[in-house]
């Protein structure tokens, strides 16, 4: 082994170890008496401290000298363990730590100064034996030959123990220079210490090897071929008559899925490994904010696949720092309200219907929901209204949203109002989900579900135009089936756009054959049957309903990820293998709605409710006019935007510039047809020829409206009614040039937005080009 | 004396091409393809190479032929590219054959357009002329063209 190895042996070891030492350390302060704990501390900086020497390391023995000094009297009960003591502990780990990591990079110790450390460890040692009187009559660990020592010990006694643990322990790997007289006491049993601990970290490094993760990639690679192998073989074997031929199949059957869970039980790792750091991080936490906080944990032993194990960490962290600065009071406020001056954090990992559930709680001050309601409503991210009909659940929830924060002031260690949309983010992107539950002055639990590994997750397999498509369980919310007789009912149109009504919500359809291009031509999007099949989705908190020929079968399937010239196609979020060795793509569902434009309309619409503070108004007048626009759709304006409805002939209509005019009242009233504006959607050979020839046909139908000064006739088919209606069941938009789909009179029917409508007409524009001619 | 090179031919509408020996990873029969909707047209679609998920290029299309028979059954010439292995469709496999550099001709300056920046020249046989298909190009174009496709997309 040259040099360089042992060096790197030497790290390895060591940052495992100073990482359990975190922990140990603070599970310590909270147990001052647990004996073996210290003696794990104890012997780790031992093996730091004498590797080190051994490999010519002066500044980082120096370190873990004084360190190990000052465990050595806190094992034998020459001090107590006091916080000041954990502090200087923890900052000679921390040192320890950096040290290694510039062996590790630079394979120097560098430059350091750690003298101030080295003495504050050396002042705690020679203050500690002032309390010595308090250690003999405190209640010190009083097992084996800590307690001969103390009552001290003569050393024929020492030997004897040391004689004992020897014959305890056939294999001795050091033989102890037990000489009584020559030896002192202390560093006697620290041998036998050091002797047993190399003998557990042997018997350890015997039955565990490091892989590297490359290899159980490759191997996780192999299963799958494998396991499409054996199917393909069972196919041919299940039509055989071949009695042995079919019972070697059965076997190789077995052993196949036998070796695919073993294979992948190879990337699990318990959660435990992340959550080992956390005690320490609450520790140094709860001091900084002056809090006293217990942390519990509960099923270290859960498993993750790696990756998963990897990307939540940072949320995960996040999350507690968040509980403990946030979440639980201080002392004070706690014990006011008559509770246990320490906050208690409670972690919960466990399996259910195949996922993981981490569970973060505590026992601190919960949330208010109307203090939240009212702060995001300041920060506009709701309308008032929208608060007003949200329930505390849906509050609480608010707080992942991009830029809340429910600090009252900005501390360094959160409070900035980024972070929990991170949470969120991160953990939707493992395909997990993020959900927060509170009462207030009871606590905060939040829950955060992820699958147990992302290379196999639960799809629901649908079939459109015979391809097959897989769909990812998690974003699925519930399938919808219309029967033929239904499909009339149950599937309206809002200007060409299918829209269903699920539970009084206006439902978005989109048709995944459309949307893929699979087939040319519109279709009701009904099977062989004539049933409608809807798969409801949610997608950035917006459902849509997916309409598919046929829902197959819910199966878990081995995601595969795209090549680099399919990567741009960004419906698709990987293929995957099916049972038959047919290749079968799986659905992005954010893809899916970011193409069929869900998404970014209701983005739109918040938008709109934020900002248009004219159309806000609008909405709530609740008289409105009624018309035909374009194809018959049903249409409606709020009566008071508009000045007067004209019936104009033909023959006042005249062309100035690209722009139809018509003379009325002594000015030039620009005419708009709404069919022209609204109909960009639809396909050239759709759009009605009268847009471009205002100036033939029936005499014109003309909504007279002023718009900021100007007034402007919008041309529609027919008027139909003036209706007063609360137009409550709203709808985000499917098109430009349209505020909202509301049901009025129990029929659906689109609110014109006459701002975009007159901005895409051009008159607004034109109007203020002529304005900033006018000031120059 | 130049070392012999050696190329896996195969029939594109009765012409001869050849791609590199070392570049080809196999060649199989016909395989199921599942089309992927939006994708290039040039992409035939995926096809399962034993467990593996690999790209199938329609090299008719990519090199501006006529469409297949619909009859015809296409083999797969499956390539090493710079992104792991692509399944090239073509008519009918020919032999393995060895021929000298100095048999090669860079393309006549009349053949244009898209198809001369895949082919890299001729390897004048005996009896024939032998196409040196360009593996990377015949490879990457496709995800030119995606990108552009994409282009349209956003436009519209």
């Amino acid at each position: 082994m040259s040099d360089t190895e042992i060096v790197q042996e030497f790290l390895v070891e060591s940052y495992e170890n100073l990482d359990r030492l975190d922990q140990e350390l603070v599970s310590l302060e909270k147990n001052p008496g647990d004996v073996e704990t210290l003696a794990s501390i104890f012997r780790t900086i031992h093996t730091i401290k004498g590797t080190c020497g051994f490999l010519g390391f002066s500044k980082l023995e120096a370190v873990a000298h004084v360190g190990e000094n000052l465990l050595s009297k806190l094992r034998d009960g020459l001090a107590r363990l006091t916080p000041e003591s954990t502090t200087a502990l923890l900052a000679m780990f921390d040192a320890v730590r950096q040290i290694l990591a510039s062996i590790e990079t630079t394979g120097q110790e560098g430059e350091r100064h750690d003298e101030e450390l080295i003495a504050s460890l050396a002042k705690l040692l020679k203050s500690e034996p002032a309390s010595k009187n308090k250690v003999s009559s405190a209640p010190v660990p009083s097992k084996g030959e800590h307690s001969k020592e103390k009552a001290g010990a003569s050393p024929p006694d020492i030997r004897a123990t040391v004689e004992k643990k020897i014959q305890e322990d056939p294999h001795p790997m050091v033989e102890v220079p037990a000489e009584a007289g020559v030896v002192k006491s202390a560093e006697v049993v620290e041998g036998v210490h050091a002797q047993q601990g190399a003998r557990t970290q042997s018997s350890a490094a015997d039955s565990t090897i490091r892989v590297d993760v490359g290899l159980l990639d490759k191997l996780m690679n192999l299963v799958g071929e494998l396991v499409l192998a054996r199917n393909q073989i069972l196919q041919f074997t299940n039509s055989s008559e071949d009695s042995s031929l079919l019972a070697t199949s059965q076997r190789l059957n077995l052993l196949t899925t036998e070796i695919q869970a073993g294979v992948m039980k190879t990337r699990m790792q318990p959660i435990g490994n992340i959550w080992s750091k956390l005690p320490r991080t609450v520790r140094d936490l709860a001091l900084t904010c002056g809090k006293e906080v217990s942390i519990e944990m509960e099923g270290q032993e859960t498993e993750l696949d790696k990756t998963i194990i990897e990307s939540i960490k940072d949320p995960l962290t996040h999350l507690v720092r968040n509980t403990v600065d946030h979440g639980i009071e201080k002392p004070e406020v706690r014990r006011a309200a008559g509770k246990n001056p320490v906050g208690r954090l409670h972690l919960r990992a466990f399996h259910e219907g195949g996922q993981v559930i981490i569970q973060i709680s505590d026992d601190g001050a919960g949330l208010d929901a109307e203090k939240l309601r009212r702060k995001a409503i300041e920060h506009s991210l709701i309308t008032p209204e929208q608060g007003s009909r949200m329930t505390d659940g849906e509050t609480f929830n608010l707080i992942f949203l991009p830029g809340f924060s429910t600090a009252e002031k900005v501390t360094n260690v959160s409070g900035r109002g980024v972070g929990m949309d991170v949470v969120r983010t991160n953990v939707e992107k493992i395909g997990g989900t993020v959900d927060l539950q509170s009462k207030q002055g009871h606590g905060t639990t939040v829950r955060i579900k992820i699958p147990l590994t992302l290379a196999i997750i639960p799809a629901l397999i649908v079939t459109c135009d015979g391809d097959r498509f897989a769909i990812p369980q998690v974003s699925l919310t519930e399938l919808v089936r219309l029967e033929a007789d239904e499909v009339e009912k149950g599937i309206e149109m809002v200007h060409g756009v299918p829209v269903h009504r699920l539970r009084g919500q206006l439902l978005p359809l989109v048709h995944l054959s459309e949307e893929l291009k699979l087939r040319e031509g519109h279709g009701t999007g009904a099977g062989q049957d004539g049933a409608v099949n809807i798969v409801v989705l949610q997608s950035d908190g917006q459902p849509f309903g997916l309409v598919v020929d046929a829902v197959n079968d819910t199966e878990e399937i081995v995601v595969k990820p795209l090549r680099k010239q399919l990567k741009n196609i960004k419906t698709f979020a990987g293929a995957s293998i099916m049972g038959d060795g047919h290749v079968a793509l799986i659905l992005d569902v954010m893809g899916v709605a970011q193409r069929s434009n869900v998404i970014s309309e209701a983005r739109h619409r918040a938008m709109a409710e934020k900002h248009d503070d004219t159309a806000e108004k609008i909405a709530e007048k609740k008289t409105f006019l009624l018309f035909t626009g374009p194809d018959d759709s049903r249409m409606a304006l709020p009566l008071n935007t508009l000045a007067r409805l004209e019936e104009l002939p033909n023959s006042v209509v005249e062309k100035s510039g690209q722009q139809w005019v018509a003379q009325y009242r002594g000015q030039i009233l620009p005419l708009i047809h709404l069919g022209s504006v609204l109909e960009e959607r639809r396909t050239e050979l759709k759009r009605t020829p009268r847009s471009g020839e205002l100036s033939e046909g029936p005499p014109l139908q003309v909504l007279v409206c002023n718009y900021e000064g100007q007034t402007v006739g919008i041309v529609v088919e027919e008027i139909l009614d003036i209706v007063e209606d609360s137009a409550d069941v709203r709808h985000p938009a499917s098109r430009p040039g349209v505020l909202y789909s509301v049901v009025i009179n129990g029929r659906v029917t689109e609110l014109v937005d006459i701002p975009a409508v007159l901005q895409t007409s051009g008159v607004t524009q034109a109007r203020q080009t002529v304005q900033v001619e006018a000031t120059r | 004396m130049s070392q012999p090179l050696q190329f896996c031919t195969f029939y594109l509408d009765k012409l001869l091409f050849g791609v590199e020996l070392q570049g080809v990873q196999e060649v199989i029969r016909y395989l199921d393809v599942t089309r992927v909707p939006l994708a290039p047209g040039v992409v035939s679609g995926l096809v399962n190479l034993r467990g593996q998920i690999i790209t199938a290029v329609d090299l008719r299309r990519q090199l501006e032929f006529p469409p297949r028979p619909a009859d015809a059954v296409p083999m797969n010439v499956v390539v090493r590219s710079e992104d792991g292995a692509v399944s090239l469709m073509v008519d009918n496999i020919g032999d393995v054959i060895e021929v000298e550099e100095s048999s090669f001709e860079r393309p006549p300056e009349t053949l244009h357009g898209k198809v001369r920046s895949m082919i890299l020249g001729v390897h004048k046989l005996d009896d024939r002329l032998m196409h040196v298909l360009d593996i990377t190009k015949a490879c990457q174009m496709a995800e030119e063209v995606a990108e552009r496709n994409d282009a349209v997309t956003v436009d519209r």
